[in-house]
């Protein structure tokens, strides 16, 4: 009885809806972006976007010199949602802490753990941990970023936890980085606003699009929030798994 | 005949038929890994859309950590029902 | 006639019933598991339809390189990217909260059934 009324609901919802959506559907007429706010963003001219046909990639007169564009876009124009993404992500963290933080949380333990693992980890640990590094710090240049290397880092820190039962993280590390990392960022925000006027402001030298020390302050603070979500994370993997 | 768009539609119909077997399932074993193999291959449709950025990360958090935090819960259920 | 159909199946009717998939699962299903999962099988139903509002034909993934270096390129649009990795970030955080509430009301009631738990007489 119960399926029977979901299915009737999930049906109807799918005809209205499904029939209001169609019409957003542009790939048949050239669908382009002569009227979207985007066009402004892949230019680098907020001010007059109908400047076309300029050479991007070598040149240093732009707004805004990273290559990657969504990086410029998250980092740069749209900068007050990463904020707020930061402040979410940091409520959850609290949040699973406060709940598992007390003495009945034992440690998961495993009976024989794998004798590959056991050596390969060993060896493995400090190459991962630099991949995770060259994602974030190479966020302005090719695809990646923050969110994209401080998960890669804490799935380093899970494959520890699985080789070996004795394995710790030092919990007062975690937080000092995390606290860290979150502070500078609310810092170089306010340095913006004393320079140039506006909060979060590119106040730094834009350098040539294309080379690694660009973009003013986009490098600086995709490597904090990779900090900072690398620490968050591993904090989260820690309570799961059980470690005091 | 066989563009990208094709290509997309045919595993969009996989990931519906994973999404299915993953709520209908009795096992909760099976549930997971249905859901980390649709997490898979929406990563591989954003690579076919033309969005690296958007399939490193889900490829990284969905079929990564998720699914991590998913069997953990599993044998942490387990074990606080075996000490009764 | 038949690109039409593959076209609005691709871009429009596909996303929306994956999500529409993970409502069922919510309406449905007695375990607290399924429900944590379907939540996430309506997350990757709505990421696929924002990114799929944001394709150009023929396009090219948005940064700039040695090759496409000039402005008036056919880019990829770059803002529905932008809101979908926050949402994927989003979505982790979610789902690790609702496992450890999980997890204590698990401790609390030792049933992981919806149907044994509600109700005033098991305060």
């Amino acid at each position: 009885m119960r399926k029977f009324g979901a299915l009737i609901i999930i049906l109807a919802l799918l005809y209205f809806l499904g029939s209001g959506l169609i019409t957003d559907l542009k790939i048949n007429r050239k669908n382009n972006l002569s009227q979207k706010t985007a066009r402004a963003y892949i230019n680098r001219n907020v001010k007059n976007p109908e400047i076309n046909n300029q050479q991007l990639h070598g040149k240093t007169n732009n707004e805004n010199t990273a290559a990657n564009s969504v990086t410029a876009v998250i980092v740069d124009y749209r900068s007050m949602d990463t904020l707020g993404e930061i402040t979410v992500l940091f409520l959850a963290v609290t949040g699973v802490l406060a709940l598992l933080g007390s003495s009945k949380n034992n440690r998961i333990k495993l009976e024989k753990p794998n004798y590959i693992l056991k050596i390969s980890s060993k060896f493995l640990f400090p190459l991962i941990f630099l991949f995770g590094f060259y994602i974030f710090i190479h966020g302005h240049l090719t695809p990646g970023g923050g969110f994209q290397g401080g998960t890669i880092v804490a799935a380093a820190v899970l494959m520890m936890y699985f080789a070996s039962n004795n394995y710790r993280v030092n919990t007062t590390d975690i937080k000092i980085l995390e606290s860290l990392s979150g502070l500078s960022f609310i810092i170089i925000g306010i340095f913006g606003l004393f320079i140039l006027g506006d909060f979060l402001q590119n106040f730094l030298n834009k350098g040539i699009m294309g080379e690694l020390f660009s973009a003013g302050i986009v490098p600086i603070i995709y490597i904090l929030i990779g900090l900072k979500v690398s620490a968050e994370l591993s904090n989260i993997v820690k309570e799961f798994m059980g470690d005091k | 005949m066989m563009n990208s768009i094709n290509l997309s539609a045919i595993f969009i119909l996989i990931i519906l038929l994973f999404s299915i077997l993953a709520i209908e399932s009795k096992n909760i074993l099976k549930s997971i890994v249905f859901l980390s193999a649709a997490s898979i291959l929406t990563a591989l449709i954003f690579v076919i859309w033309k969005a690296p950025d958007v399939a490193m990360t889900e490829a990284a958090i969905g079929a990564g950590l998720t699914t991590f935090l998913f069997v953990l819960t599993y044998f942490k259920i387990n074990t606080i029902k075996k000490e009764n | 006639m038949i690109n039409n159909i593959i076209n609005s199946w691709v871009f429009v009717y596909g996303p929306l019933s994956i999500f529409l998939i993970g409502l069922y699962g919510i309406l449905t299903q007695n375990n607290i598991f399924k429900l944590v999962i379907s939540i996430n099988i309506m997350n990757l139903g709505v990421n696929l339809y924002i990114i799929a509002l944001g394709y150009v034909h023929n396009g090219i993934a948005p940064i700039y390189t040695e090759k496409f270096k000039m402005s008036g390129e056919n880019f990829v649009d770059p803002v529905p990217q932008a809101l979908v990795l926050t949402a994927i970030v989003i979505s982790v955080a979610i789902t690790a909260f609702f496992l450890a509430v999980l997890i204590k009301n698990y401790e609390k009631y030792k049933t992981l059934d919806i149907e044994k738990i509600k109700g005033l007489e098991n305060d």
